[in-house]
């Protein structure tokens, strides 16, 4: 399954180049090929700026002038500032956030690793049934989840705390990476790993020395999701944090709106959009192939 | 795990000799343990404590004081809002899995040939979703606002208002959804376009199909597996909704836009602080979802036959 799609994203990262449902009828850049397509690139341009246009309009607005905010003449950084100085400060949000995202993301790796090569390469007993209730997670809606885990971290100690956080996140991802690896190890040709244990390496070398490379696509499409989710999340850090030192940035940009007598601060609200949105917007534009493979084994599972 | 079975024999019996059946499962088990230990503490024993704490009486802050089956759920069914927030959420969802599925569908075949200008266009239909839920909710939050908005001098003139009424907020926050989401179902169907082959569609056009019937005869039918998918997808993402709202409207305007995991949230966590009859409407809403998601699948299955 991963050799197809990886088949059709070597080439400019998206999809796939057949246009079945279109006649592909000669079309250079003749005056008449130019004037038939132009209804087509003014209405697909439109289409494309629709979905552009909220995400520029707020990152202009966030530093534009405007009445009630921190900027309320001239361009500048003022709702920044704003949003630096709210309650704990931005940083303490940043670093929270981050330390979130990034135990996520470090958990998910090595658990779906040591997961898919368990599922792809070893027969034990219960492996069929501790796949699919793995993939179980998927039906079970998160607050069905949430409340009886909320008593649980509270019970072993975690309360409020961002690693408690960050382990339920890594378990919510757990069905999706575990799925993705399992696949990509399966892509692998078994006589790669044999070959390296014929010469003497144990199960974990080969894994380690042979495999890993070879299931890199994968790891990176796996560790991409478990971010841009764990960096996004709101819902669980909403219910099982409840002291502002520890919030997430989401929880914390949230809050933010009803700070001074009811009164929202748009500004400052805009400049929290910006700061959560630009790393997810960032690491799209660059993994955007990986981004795309993620969703098309998603397709493939049905 | 079938496909590589046929090619095994020469290359099974040398690793069966080199790792014997029982070091095989020991070290199967050994690299499947933190996937089993995440899924029993994080997983399997939240959901066995969800059912036992939906017969129990569990305030908030007190904690366990034991059985009362079957009060929590009587309360749930009971809730001022129960009714209400099922009949908003299943609105709700019909509305956005109709236009994300159309949409989705429809932005695949505007973006289908390969071209430099399509690449484009994919990935700025794809950039909201990278955007969370809640950012792009607290976008829209801004977006819509009478005094921030860049439409705010249009809205005025017109008297409508993004999230003033009932109807207004439900197509506000669906247009939110919709954004965020198309990308995500444009993909989707990129992928099973892809599954067609090109040879169907050519001999449709050889047999002078129009572009109408070629669509409705031959890429929707053989788009079922890709439409069921989305289908359960989007419906059971959207039955769960509840960043959008809770950030977006808060429930309002009068309560009419309160969903039911949003339900579950306050009935826990806001006021009441009952966390057994939150843990009731959980289990009622995950029995639900699989009874819904059954229904789907079988009917996709029986069309398919």
């Amino acid at each position: 399954m991963v050799a197809v799609s990886r088949s059709h994203t070597a080439r400019g990262g998206s999809l796939p180049p057949a246009a079945p449902g279109r006649p592909a009828g000669p079309r250079g850049l003749t005056i008449a090929g130019i004037a038939l397509r132009t209804p087509y690139w003014v209405f697909s341009g439109s289409v494309g700026l629709i979905f552009l246009a909220p995400l520029l309009w707020t990152a202009v607005a966030s530093v534009g002038p405007r009445a009630g905010t921190n900027q309320v003449d001239g361009w500048g950084f003022g709702n920044y500032e704003t949003l630096a100085n709210y309650q704990a400060g931005i940083w303490r949000y940043l670093a929270n956030t981050a330390f979130v995202a990034l135990l996520a993301v470090v958990l998910t790796l090595l658990i779906s690793l040591l997961g898919g090569y368990a599922f792809a390469r070893f027969r034990f007993p219960g492996k069929n049934i501790l796949f699919l209730v793995t993939l179980a997670i998927l039906m079970v809606p998160y607050a069905t989840l949430l409340i009886p885990l909320y008593v649980l971290l509270n019970q072993v100690g975690l309360e409020n705390s961002l690693v408690g956080v960050a382990l339920v996140l890594t378990m919510f991802q757990l069905p999706f990476s575990t799925f993705l690896m399992r696949i990509s190890f399966e892509a692998v040709p078994r006589e790669m790993d044999e070959a390296a244990m014929v010469d003497g390496c144990s199960t974990f070398s080969a894994l380690w020395r042979v495999l890993l490379p070879a299931v890199k696509p994968g790891l990176i499409t796996v560790g991409l999701f478990a971010f841009l989710t764990a960096w996004n999340d709101f819902m669980a850090p909403l219910i099982l944090i409840n002291d502002s030192e520890r919030m997430t940035l989401p929880l914390a940009v949230s809050n933010l709106r009803g700070q001074v007598q009811g009164v929202v601060d748009y500004g400052a609200t805009e400049a929290g959009v910006v700061v959560l949105a630009l790393p997810c917007i960032v690491l799209f534009l660059l993994l955007q192939r990986h981004y795309v493979r993620g969703f098309m084994s998603g397709a493939m599972k049905g | 795990m079938r496909v590589t079975a046929p090619s095994r024999p020469p290359s099974a019996a040398m690793r069966d000799r080199a790792r014997p059946r029982g070091r095989q499962a020991l070290l199967g088990w050994l690299y499947a343990t933190p996937t089993a230990v995440f899924v029993a503490a994080l997983f399997a024993v939240p959901l066995l404590l969800v059912i036992k704490m939906s017969v129990s009486r569990w305030p908030l802050l007190t904690g366990d004081q034991g059985i009362n089956a079957p009060d929590n759920f009587v309360k749930a069914v009971n809730h001022r809002f129960f009714t209400d927030s099922v009949v908003f959420t299943v609105k709700y969802t019909v509305l956005a899995t109709v236009l994300l599925l159309a949409l989705g569908l429809g932005l695949a075949l505007l973006v289908q040939e390969s071209s430099r200008w399509n690449n484009l266009l994919r990935a700025s239909f794809l950039i909201p979703s990278a955007l969370g839920l809640a950012s792009a909710s607290l976008l829209f939050y801004v977006l819509y606002s009478p005094y921030a908005s860049p439409l705010a001098s249009v809205m005025d003139r017109l008297g409508v208002s993004f999230l003033g009424s009932p109807t207004a907020a439900l197509i506000s926050t669906t247009f939110l959804i919709v954004w965020r989401y198309a990308g995500f179902y444009m993909v989707l169907m990129l992928v099973g376009l892809q599954g067609i082959p090109a040879d169907v569609f050519e001999a449709a056009r050889a047999d002078g199909a129009s572009r109408w019937q070629t669509f409705r005869k031959i890429t929707l039918p053989l788009l079922r597996p890709t439409l069921a998918l989305t289908t359960v997808l989007c419906v059971t993402g959207s039955l769960l909704a509840f960043e959008q709202f809770y950030i977006l409207t808060k429930g309002g305007p009068d309560n009419s836009t309160i969903t039911v995991v949003q339900l579950i949230y306050m009935v826990a966590f806001q006021g009441q602080n009952d966390l057994g009859v939150a843990a009731a409407l959980s289990v009622i809403v995950l029995l639900a979802l699989v009874l819904i998601n059954a229904l789907q699948l079988r009917a996709f299955r029986s069309e398919e036959s």
